[in-house]
């Protein structure tokens, strides 16, 4: 990649989620509120002192792993958004394994405890890549209904064999031990932050380095990117795939292991809070790059910290971070449009453009303008 | 053995009235995969119409006004979606997931007030009149709105067929080429379809929060857009098809309350779960690795 185009894989996000953030404004301004208000709040809710800082890392530790379950299937080829089910599937193992083995109380039994907990995310994921190899059957609707019935199992086993007779309230799975549980970092001031903290970073960058310095990762994005030429050298494409859906879930599975480990202290239903399909935009922002999704994680860990100050001090309503993740999705897609074009962007304006259809199908048929064209091709060579 | 005659009853009822969302958003969804194009937003335009809907029906007290409202509004972010698909280089199945995404929030948000009040219902039709037993009458209760999704369902096959409106759609759907060569605006097509299909997904929004369950919470969809667009490939892009598999998904998720009103209270989660099996189930039997699905507009990307 050159530097031009790495420049514009940074200004096009950035500027997206700066449109984001306008229209967020002007959402909240026809609401009565105001839009600067809000956006001070936001940010110093997420960024604003020492604890509102270590309120956001909290809140994306689980984030950058659950962007990885979308992250990482998505180099090789799948959309698959299926976080939220192994995210809920391996806090669940985590809770559930003292139930089934004496565990060493201490690290190795908390390392076990996450091992579990990755495991079950990578079967979960992976069953929706194996499907789509297997039968054809589209991964982003399967991965979806595969984390209905993830979350169905879950309450099944919560409330149900697994259920603590004393929650009362709150069906909840036996606590785990204290020494099985997951502490603070400690150090550097972030007395409140988790270690799921480093967990998420050193996966982020475990899977960068997998995916650019491996033969494996090499030939898992050759799958993504060309499936015909990976047909035609012979690439194993089916376990090169299942195995990035593993690699996916099994990030998103360690997510709610640590969350059970380092927060809840047990499986219940506060662990299905939406982590998995906020991870689904943190990773088309990072646009599915591993160590772009560190620092987009923060940025929107911070967001989800911020929503209960603006809940307290404006009197919006607790989706409003979704909305505002709503508006950043779909500006952040169509930002995809000006990809190869940020700078001519004001000339191709008045240039005569081939009609509304060349617009139809991306790449699909040749657009009768030359601007078209070169566009097409160089989507063509960026994928 | 009543108390099997009792679930049967039950299912037979459920099916009507948990599938007539599951007909709407699947008719949707058909005359927009009709066009080449999938919208997996239609969850997201299902939440965020049933909210329209009970907000309507709520501050005017018309229920009507609450259906129509449903439909503009889940036309508008089924357009939205059809917009921002039309883009170069911007995939339909994405653009599915953030419309899914923000339809979701934006109702969240919007229908923060309506969640403690009573609106309006849509009326029902009392097609058990006939019978003394009053289960039998309670079961029969149906929504004003499923003839008119039955009605809806047979004029989309008809149109789809006989109009030159409907085989503009189709030619979009099966070969862009063809229609750009013919003249046709392809994104122009995709985008009406799209949003018409938005407006008939929207009536199952309303059937969701102004008939049954008939009220509005975040919790109120939970996957049935997404089901009914799998519901799509198993109907085989046949309008009159979608009626029979809406009906048979209905009758799955009727299930699990059908069982616990009779006392089968421990598996109330796993039942509820049997529409989400069936559908993986239906997807892995009808899908093919090798060639695209009988039926299947060429266009489509979902099934290839």
């Amino acid at each position: 990649m050159n530097a031009r185009a790495t420049a514009e894989s940074i200004a096009l996000p950035v500027l997206a989620l700066a449109g984001g953030l306008a229209l967020f404004g002007l959402f909240v301004w026809v609401g009565g509120h105001s839009p600067v208000q809000a956006w001070t709040l936001l940010f110093r809710g997420a960024f604003g002192d020492s604890f509102s800082i270590q309120n956001t890392l909290q809140r994306a530790a689980p984030l950058m792993l659950t962007a990885l379950a979308v992250a990482l299937p998505a180099r090789a080829g799948l959309t698959v958004i299926g976080g939220e089910g192994a995210l809920v599937l391996g806090g669940l193992a985590a809770a559930a394994l003292p139930y089934a083995m004496p565990l060493p109380q201490g690290t190795a039994g908390t390392a076990i405890l996450l091992v579990s907990a990755a495991a079950a995310g990578a079967a979960w994921v992976a069953l929706a890549g194996w499907l789509r190899q297997w039968r054809g059957v589209n991964e982003t609707i399967s991965s979806l209904l595969l984390g209905y019935v993830a979350i169905a199992l879950f309450k099944h086993i919560v409330e149900g064999p697994l259920r603590d007779p004393a929650s009362l309230n709150k069906p909840s799975t036996l606590p785990l031990a204290e020494p099985l549980r997951i502490g603070s970092i400690g150090v550097f001031g972030l007395s409140d932050v988790h270690w799921g903290l480093v967990f998420g970073v050193v996966a982020c960058v475990a899977a960068t380095f997998w995916l650019s310095l491996t033969t494996h990762g090499f030939a898992t994005r050759v799958v993504g990117g060309n499936p015909r030429a990976a047909r035609l050298v012979g690439l194993p494409a089916t376990a090169l795939i299942v195995t990035a859906c593993a690699f996916g879930g099994a990030a998103a599975g360690l997510a709610g292991g640590i969350e059970v480990a380092a927060v809840h202290t047990s499986a219940n239903a506060s662990l299905i809070a939406g982590l998995g399909y906020t991870g689904i935009l943190v990773s088309f922002v990072a646009r599915h790059h591993p160590l772009a999704v560190i620092p987009v994680a923060i940025l929107f860990g911070g967001f989800l910290a911020a929503g209960s100050l603006l809940q307290r001090r404006m009197g919006l309503p607790d989706a409003s971070v979704q909305v505002l993740m709503g508006f950043c999705f779909v500006i952040i897609l169509a930002s995809e449009a000006l990809r190869g074009r940020l700078g001519e962007l004001f000339v191709l304006r008045r240039a005569p453009v081939g009609g509304s259809d060349a617009a139809g199908g991306a790449g699909g048929g040749a657009g009768s303008s030359p601007a078209l064209a070169t566009a097409a091709a160089t989507s063509g060579a960026a994928r | 053995m009543s108390e099997i005659l009792d679930v049967l009853l039950a299912v037979l009822g459920g099916a009507i009235r948990v599938g007539t969302p599951f007909l709407f958003v699947s008719l949707g969804e058909c005359l927009t995969e009709k066009a080449g194009r999938i919208n997996l937003g239609l969850e997201g335009v299902l939440v965020f119409s049933a909210m329209a809907g009970f907000g309507g029906s709520y501050l005017t007290g018309l229920w009507w006004v609450g259906v129509l409202l449903a439909g503009a509004s889940g036309a508008l972010i089924a357009a939205l979606h059809g917009l921002v698909s039309s883009l170069p280089r911007v995939n339909d199945i994405a653009a599915g997931i953030a419309i899914m995404l923000f339809g979701a929030g934006l109702a969240f948000y919007l229908g923060k007030p309506l969640i403690q009040p009573q609106a309006p219902q849509i009326p029902s039709l009392p097609l058990g009149a006939w019978s003394d037993t009053a289960k039998v009458v309670a079961a029969l209760q149906v929504n004003v709105l499923f003839p008119a999704g039955v009605v809806l369902a047979l004029a989309l096959a008809w149109a789809l067929k006989n109009t030159g409106w409907g085989l503009k759609v189709r030619m979009v759907g099966d070969s862009a080429d063809a229609a750009r060569a013919l003249g046709t605006s392809v994104a122009g097509v995709r985008i009406a379809a799209t949003t018409a299909g938005g407006f008939i997904a929207g009536l199952g929004g309303a059937s969701l929060s102004l008939y049954y369950p008939g009220s509005w919470n975040e919790g109120l969809s939970s996957g049935q857009g997404l089901i009914a667009v799998a519901l799509v490939i198993f109907a085989r892009w046949q309008p009159v098809k979608c009626l029979w598999a809406a009906l048979l998904f209905g009758g799955a998720g009727a299930l699990g309350p059908a069982l616990q009103s009779v006392g089968v209270t421990g598996y109330y989660h796993l039942f509820n779960a049997v529409p989400y099996v069936l559908t993986l189930a239906i997807l892995v039997w009808t899908c093919s690795p090798r060639q695209s699905v009988r039926g299947a507009p060429a266009e489509l990307g979902v099934v290839r």
